[in-house]
């Protein structure tokens, strides 16, 4: 469950990248936030994976209040129920493939033989059980994407936030790897992606509309 | 079942036990080898000068000890000691009888000083040029009992007793610029002239013996009429009976006046020289010092240049769940890693050049025990509180600035 209301997170020097957002996501919700460049999304999904805490306002993550919640806290919060994906992939190059999704459930205190068995599932979800020993820079855009989806949903978060996954990508890969996050929603997980593409929003049976800090129109198919 | 052991823990906590630390930590160094080296190496040439003094000044000393433990330190010296108004004590004429009489003494020689008496090379030399060398008259056994041996010839013995012989010090041969007893060089010695029948090893334990020439009781008597009264007795004691041997001997010696008597262990002069050696030079143990604080300064240094281009990994890390104290513990537990291996390679170094010298020297190779853990465990601390300042910049870095880089 995700609860924001009245957030504003303004930045060093002035900047105002959130004006009063309020928002309600239930547990298992699809939604896409989208909105122009510089609309303020990625603060919106930092403070929705408690990497940032709000300048004012009210965020609750999993029933965790996140102003009063301590550092550890959040962490294990992060740990445990948050998968993150990113634009721009966020893989080891000093790892192999398994070893990157394995290390994504390293702060949950999983033994390493566990945290590579569950890996290896993850990475067979995903289509890449031909891929577990190769380095990420030799794998495709595409390939690297779904790793770090692998990497995201291994732990089997409640949320998983995701920051235009297909914005470096060509759009057959960015489909790819569209319909499997789709796909990895059926496990129950709450989904949340990040999109300055209107095609990839209409995906979502709830899109939210973001300009200049600000929610314009919260729309559900 | 496995349905459940498959199910991640659901306890909320951010973890990483010791040994996923130590894994994270080593990973990081694991693939920047060549820059970990370099920086591990500057340690590595601090700890390794500090081991090598150590281990230096350490072999030399072991050398001393054993060297004086073939000596013996069962060698016991009583003479008469100058009483506060510099009159001399004497030891009695029976002290030599009633010290080798005593239990626990395996043997005892005696030394008379010749007084007046100077040794020349030849009689056209004048009287002042003595070269210092003084006259002992004493028994046959007394190479035996001070520990040494003849370098050339043979020592005192029945000839000696009926002719003019001497035995020279290794000291006073030197003096005269002799190298060779082969019985054909003669000195003359108060006007007489005496045949030069041997040349003895310098007397470790008692070095003033060095500079002296011997020549037997029988021919002082006869030649000088002196001496009365031996001036020194060496007293070899049983081993485990040193101390009990060395409380009786001066009643023994003269039990009329035994505080006129003084008893001396030559072995204690060169242990103390031996503990002496043990102490390790200030100086070059500061300049080890001085290497260390600079490869402290390196890792530093080379730490935070690691967490500014590791900005990403950190924020990524941060995403995943990992802790600010996570994070600096990283950072620091690299830090440390790299210092103490660098202080292992320390001690390489230092054991290697102690080798070198002691194979030189032809000295036992010692490193104390303590090196063993005090090296690398130097080097733990070292490293980490050269990573102290960059862990806490690694923790405080804003995990989003990173992670839109
Ligand atoms: N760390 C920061 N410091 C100052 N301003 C920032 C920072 N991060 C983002 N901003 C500003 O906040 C606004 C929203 O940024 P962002 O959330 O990245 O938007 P979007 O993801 O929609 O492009 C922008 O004007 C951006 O310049
Ligand atoms: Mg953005």
């Amino acid at each position: 469950m995700i609860e924001l209301s009245e957030v504003i997170k303004e930045y060093a020097g002035g900047v105002r990248a959130l004006r009063g957002i309020s928002l309600q996501v239930a547990d298992g919700e699809q939604v896409a936030i989208v909105g122009p460049s510089g609309s303020g999304k990625t603060t919106m999904l930092t403070i929705l994976g408690t990497l940032e805490r709000p300048t004012s306002g009210r965020v609750e993550i999993e029933g965790t209040a996140i102003a009063e919640a301590s550092d550890p806290a959040l962490a294990g919060l992060r740990a445990h129920r948050i998968g993150f994906v990113f634009q721009s992939f966020h893989l080891q190059e000093t790892m192999s493939v398994l070893d990157n999704v394995a290390t994504g459930m390293l702060y949950m205190g999983l033994p390493l033989r566990e945290r590579r068995r569950i890996a290896r599932g993850a990475l067979d979800r995903v289509g890449l059980s031909h891929r577990v020993d190769f380095r990420p820079r030799t794998l495709s855009g595409g390939e690297r994407q779904r790793v770090a989806i692998a990497r995201a949903v291994a732990k089997q978060p409640a949320i998983l936030l995701a920051d235009e996954p297909t914005g470096n990508l060509d759009s057959r890969s960015g489909a790819g790897v569209l319909e499997l996050l789709h796909g990895l929603g059926l496990d129950g997980a709450t989904l949340v992606l990040i999109t300055h593409d209107a095609a990839v929003a209409d995906t979502f049976p709830r899109r939210l509309h973001m300009r200049d800090g600000e929610i314009i129109e919260d729309e559900a198919a | 079942m496995t349905a459940v052991a498959s199910e991640p823990r659901r306890d909320d906590h951010a973890r990483l036990p010791p040994h996923e630390l130590l894994g994270v930590a080593l990973q990081g160094l694991a693939t920047r080898k060549l820059r970990a080296a370099l920086s591990a190496l500057g340690i590595a040439i601090g700890i390794g000068a500090m081991v090598a003094v150590v281990g230096v000044s350490s072999s030399a000393q072991a050398n001393l000890l054993s060297e004086i433990d073939q000596l013996g330190t069962n060698l016991l010296t009583v003479a008469p000691s100058q009483d506060a108004l510099g009159n001399n004590a004497s030891l009695p004429n029976t002290a030599l009888a009633m010290i080798a009489g005593m239990r626990n003494v395996s043997s005892a020689a005696a030394v008379y000083q010749v007084s007046n008496v100077n040794v020349y090379r030849s009689a056209l030399i004048p009287s002042e040029q003595t070269g210092g060398i003084g006259v002992d008259a004493t028994s046959d056994n007394l190479p035996a009992v001070v520990g040494t041996s003849l370098a050339s010839g043979h020592f005192l013995g029945s000839v000696a007793s009926r002719y003019p012989e001497v035995v020279l010090g290794a000291g006073a041969a030197q003096n005269l610029d002799f190298h060779q007893a082969d019985g054909n060089v003669m000195v003359y010695i108060g006007g007489h002239l005496f045949t030069v029948v041997g040349i003895l090893k310098p007397v470790a334990l008692d070095s003033t013996l060095d500079g002296q020439a011997f020549i037997s009781l029988p021919i002082a008597e006869k030649y000088f009429r002196e001496p009365d009264t031996p001036s020194e007795i060496y007293v070899r004691s049983g081993q485990n009976a040193v101390n009990g041997v060395a409380n009786l001997l001066p009643a023994t010696a003269n039990p009329q006046d035994p505080s006129g008597l003084s008893v001396n262990r030559p072995s204690n002069v060169l242990e103390a020289r031996a503990a002496a050696k043990g102490q390790f030079t200030t100086l070059l143990l500061g300049l080890g010092a001085v290497a260390l604080l600079v490869g402290a300064i390196g890792i530093a240094n080379i730490m935070v240049i690691s967490v500014l281009e590791r900005r990403g990994e950190i924020g990524l890390r941060r995403a995943l769940g990992a802790t600010r104290g996570h994070i600096s513990a990283q950072f620091l537990a690299e830090s440390a890693l790299l210092a103490a291996i660098g202080g292992v390679a320390g001690l390489a170094l230092g054991a290697g050049a102690t080798d070198v010298y002691a194979v030189t020297k032809h000295e036992p190779f010692v490193i104390p025990s303590y090196a063993l853990i005090a090296a690398p465990a130097c080097g733990f601390v070292i490293g980490a509180l050269a990573g102290l300042y960059p862990a806490m910049k690694a923790a405080r870095l804003s995990p989003t600035e990173a992670l839109r880089a």
